[in-house]
């Protein structure tokens, strides 16, 4: 996008300034990828060694999992970036077609 | 800024992979397919949520006779340290760095080759000591449709990113393949999301029972 272009008419000192960007957002990267390993610990961990019941552990990993695709989605495949409009649009109707979809297999369709 | 262009580091704009016309309508393009796609992998989810574990007699394994936790540990691992690897080579576009995006792209196919092999391992076990196949219940083929379409997916995401590699490996980076390039990614990204959910849904919550 043009207005993310740096234009101080010193191609020099632009790229100065986009390879520190760059590497700032390395380090977010950086930060996500050691949560997401940290949540998955978390839920092998509950479900290997926890002594949980049913009700509680099955919430609890599924929330993990639900955060540890928010970093997914947002750092990684760039949704916190502007002009992800279209792509949220997108990706959260998919998203509420998917649970109703869901919830009338598991409840009205099967049983 | 066209197609044609040549580049230099100093001159390759900040999002190459929307500079273009083209670059932009697959960048929205690629979203509104990941759209589908989650509708897609959802129904597979509702169908195997529906039949977990409805079996004609007891003599079928359950989810929780079949999975084990340590090679499911250690596909996860591999998958998502290929989803890191995949962000290191768009960094490395991001900077006109052809050879180290390269690089990175291979180590993300290496890694995602290995998911693969241990999941055909895996369901290859299921058979054999299990008798767990597609058309033993109603189980074994909403868990085999939904776990192998995700396996599917790596494939063709593997075949994809070195088709690639492949066939621009003398071009160098340029905005004709700059989003070719975002867009694979993206698309190996959403086979990481998509496994978050299975390792979850399928095999830890198969475990608990």
């Amino acid at each position: 996008m043009a207005s993310e272009q740096t234009h101080s008419g010193n191609p020099r000192v632009d790229i100065e300034y986009r390879k520190k960007k760059s590497a700032e957002e390395m380090r977010y990267q950086i930060v996500s990828f050691s949560m997401m390993i940290f949540l998955t610990l978390v839920a092998f961990i509950a479900v290997g060694y926890g002594d949980f019941s049913a009700w509680f552990i099955v919430p609890f990993i599924l929330l993990l999992a639900v955060v540890q695709v928010v970093f997914q989605l947002y750092y990684f495949m760039h949704m916190s970036h502007k002009g992800h409009e279209a792509p949220a649009l997108f990706l959260y109707s998919g998203l509420l077609v998917g649970l109703i979809t869901i919830l009338a297999f598991m409840t009205i369709i099967w049983w | 800024m066209h197609v044609e262009d040549k580049f230099t580091a100093e001159t390759w704009p900040a999002a190459p992979e929307k500079q273009t016309l083209e670059g932009k309508n697959k960048f929205l393009g690629f979203w509104l397919f990941l759209g589908g796609e989650t509708v897609l992998f959802a129904s597979l989810f509702a169908t195997y949520l529906a039949l977990k574990d409805k079996v004609p007699n007891a003599e079928h394994a359950l989810a929780k006779d079949l999975f084990e936790l340590p090679i499911v540990f250690v596909a996860t691992m591999l998958l998502l340290t290929s989803s890191l690897t995949s962000v290191y080579a768009m960094y490395h576009m991001k900077n006109f760095n052809f050879k180290k995006m390269q690089l990175w792209l291979g180590l993300t196919v290496l890694l995602g080759f290995a998911f693969l092999l241990l999941e055909i391992y895996e369901f290859n076990h299921y058979v054999h000591e299990y008798h767990h196949t597609f058309t033993s219940s109603a189980f074994g083929s909403a868990f085999y449709t939904l776990v192998g379409f995700h396996g599917g997916h790596v494939a063709f995401g593997l075949l994809w990113i070195v088709t690639l590699m492949v066939r621009n490996a003398k071009r160098g980076l340029d905005l004709y393949n700059a989003p070719k390039f975002y867009v694979a990614s993206l698309y190996w990204h959403f086979i990481d999301v998509v496994w978050v959910f299975i390792f979850t849904v399928v095999y830890l919550m198969g475990m608990v029972g």
